[in-house]
């Protein structure tokens, strides 16, 4: 028997993974209601979190869940509600509003089949577009999709820290597989990923403005509870929090709130490329599918196909200037997804080229043979 | 060619078998240094429905999560046995617990017909750990986990409490399949 990396490696689910990485992140404040396939998260931190001096509570429902971590983030807790589907359908009010609060939140959807109640039990990408357009209202969004256990450690602690760089809600989509699977995670070394608090205003309270036009777009942060009092508001407001009609006022915040994410996209973008750079197939997968898309592109290689694979991990932004530049020597792209074609959308955008696209919408995992059929039925046209 | 070896592991809702998977992974993981998965397929109801566990073991990274090509297949119910015995792979294994599946299919894989609920009954006096039972007989009839790595995983997963009775119901299912096999 090898015992050799019993210590820093441990069996465990997706949810698990994603609940640990929220502690590690420094994440004290957990507000949910349970729901299929995501209970585990806040199964785990209910027991977890008392542990560590941090705070959980079940909630009435979703839209509760949501309104109380945004309370919490505004006194300076990190904070963060996990669901699925239906209750992240009634989380959008609130989704909207912490945009434009710009009050930092990790908000966990862990996909399962709709539309409605759909397939409680079962995986589906459906809710990428709810995701980025859910909410009401000219908004940016910031939305992530491991795909293993420990990009799900990784890319929680990430969604954390990028929701506090830019004060902003992040969107974790895991999905059923992702959620529910339980694989080896070897823990990243201390240091590996870096740990991002929001910036803190220098000023005092009587001169702070909550949302001050800055340089950067991102107005310094004080929290309730320090002795700065002020305003918070889902109407447009000026730089003290409080409304205004005044048109230049409401103008310069809507476009602020956009510009924060849109100037810094390339800091927030991530994907990975393998295969790429002799192929003539490109195969854009991400969460779960890209699990098969993977398999599918090693079995297309040993049968001779020259196909290679792109996995966005940051889903909104979307990777469009990446995509168009592998689409200036790649003609044909294929985009399996658990949904009637929500991303191949925008790789179509994307690339300018015909997308074949892989939809399954019955529940079921897409295999690594539906996804290669379509590669070997590109390479023969 | 690499080694992937797929585990399926079904029956209903209560029987045990999503626990059962996790051990399974747990033991070649982390007891055994190798790369596993387990995955789960259920419906929306808590206990009854139709209810399956799959473990994937392999000597590489292991993306896509699910079975394809059954190594070995464990039956808790007839509806599991009429449903699956057809994804086996030519030389695979079906195992299934003669309490529960009275109508085993004829196919090219090796037919073990035991009875593991019974046996949980009779050596623990508990037909609920008729899973740890099936776990001995497939740690015995496959060799793909040791005994040693099940023994521990089954020890970090069970409810504090229940070792003895839970190692006394994998020695049985050790000892059945030994039976089975001479």
């Amino acid at each position: 028997m090898r015992m050799s990396n019993r210590e820093n490696a441990k069996l465990m689910t997706g949810n698990e993974a994603c609940a640990e990485a929220a502690l590690f992140a420094g994440m004290r404040f957990f507000a949910g209601y349970p729901i299929t396939p995501s209970t585990e998260i806040a199964e785990f931190l209910a027991r977890r979190l008392p542990q560590v001096g941090g705070t959980f509570v079940q909630m009435e429902d979703e839209i509760a869940s949501m309104a109380a971590i945004i309370g919490a983030s505004l006194a300076g807790v990190k904070s963060m509600t996990a669901t699925s589907g239906p209750g992240f359908s009634l989380m959008q009010e609130n989704i909207g509003y912490a945009t434009m609060t710009e009050v930092p939140c990790v908000v966990v959807n862990v996909q399962r089949g709709g539309p409605s109640t759909g397939l409680p039990t079962l995986p589906s990408q459906a809710d990428v577009m709810q995701a980025r357009w859910g909410t009401h209202g000219d908004h940016p969004v910031i939305a992530v999709a491991p795909s293993t256990v420990r990009e799900t450690y990784d890319w929680t602690i990430r969604a954390f820290n990028l929701s506090e760089r830019f004060r902003t809600p992040v969107i974790l989509l895991l999905d059923e597989i992702v959620g529910h699977v339980s694989e080896k995670i070897v823990y990243p070394a201390r240091g590996e990923i870096e740990q991002v608090e929001r910036e803190r205003t220098s000023r005092d309270p009587e001169s702070y403005l909550p949302y001050e036009n800055t340089d950067s777009d991102i107005p310094p942060f004080a929290e309730f509870g320090a002795g700065y009092r002020y305003h918070v508001t889902g109407l447009n407001h000026d730089e003290t929090g409080f409304p205004t009609n005044d048109p230049k006022k409401v103008d310069i915040l809507n476009r602020r709130i956009n510009r924060k994410i849109e100037r810094y996209r390339s800091e927030i973008i991530a994907y990975s490329e393998s295969s790429l750079e002799d192929a003539d197939i490109c195969v854009v997968a991400y969460g779960s599918s890209a699990r098969s898309a993977h398999r599918a592109v090693l079995d297309a290689r040993r049968s001779g196909y020259k196909a290679g694979i792109f996995q966005p991990f940051v889903l909104w932004p979307f990777p469009h200037e990446r995509l168009s530049l592998i689409a200036q020597r790649i003609k044909n792209f294929v985009v399996p997804e658990m949904n009637l074609g929500q991303i191949a959308h925008e790789v179509s955008c994307a690339t300018n080229r015909n997308i074949v696209r892989v939809n399954r919408v019955d529940g079921g995992l897409i295999t690594p043979d539906e996804i290669l059929e379509e590669i070997k039925n590109v390479s023969i046209r | 060619m690499s080694f992937r070896y797929e585990f399926r592991l079904s029956g209903s809702g209560g029987q045990g078998l999503i626990l059962a998977g996790k051990i399974l992974a747990e033991a070649a993981a982390i007891y055994d240094g190798k790369n596993a998965t387990q995955s789960q397929s259920y419906g929306p109801e808590a206990r009854g429905g139709s209810s399956r566990s799959e473990v994937i073991v392999s000597d590489e990274e292991i993306d896509y999560p699910k079975a394809l090509n059954i190594d070995l297949l464990l039956c808790f119910t007839q509806e599991a046995c009429d449903k699956y015995y057809t994804d086996i792979k030519d030389n695979g294994i079906l195992l299934v617990d003669r309490s529960y599946v009275t109508k085993t299919p004829k196919g090219k894989y090796r037919m073990y017909s035991l009875p593991i609920t019974e046996t949980a009954e009779a050596k623990v006096g508990k037909a609920l750990v008729a899973n740890i039972v099936a776990l001995g007989i497939i740690t015995q009839l496959t060799g793909i986990i040791s005994r040693g790595a099940v023994e521990a995983a089954i020890l970090s997963r069970v409810p504090k409490g229940t070792e003895e009775l839970n190692l006394q119901a994998f020695n049985a299912g050790i000892e059945l399949a030994q039976q089975a096999q001479s």
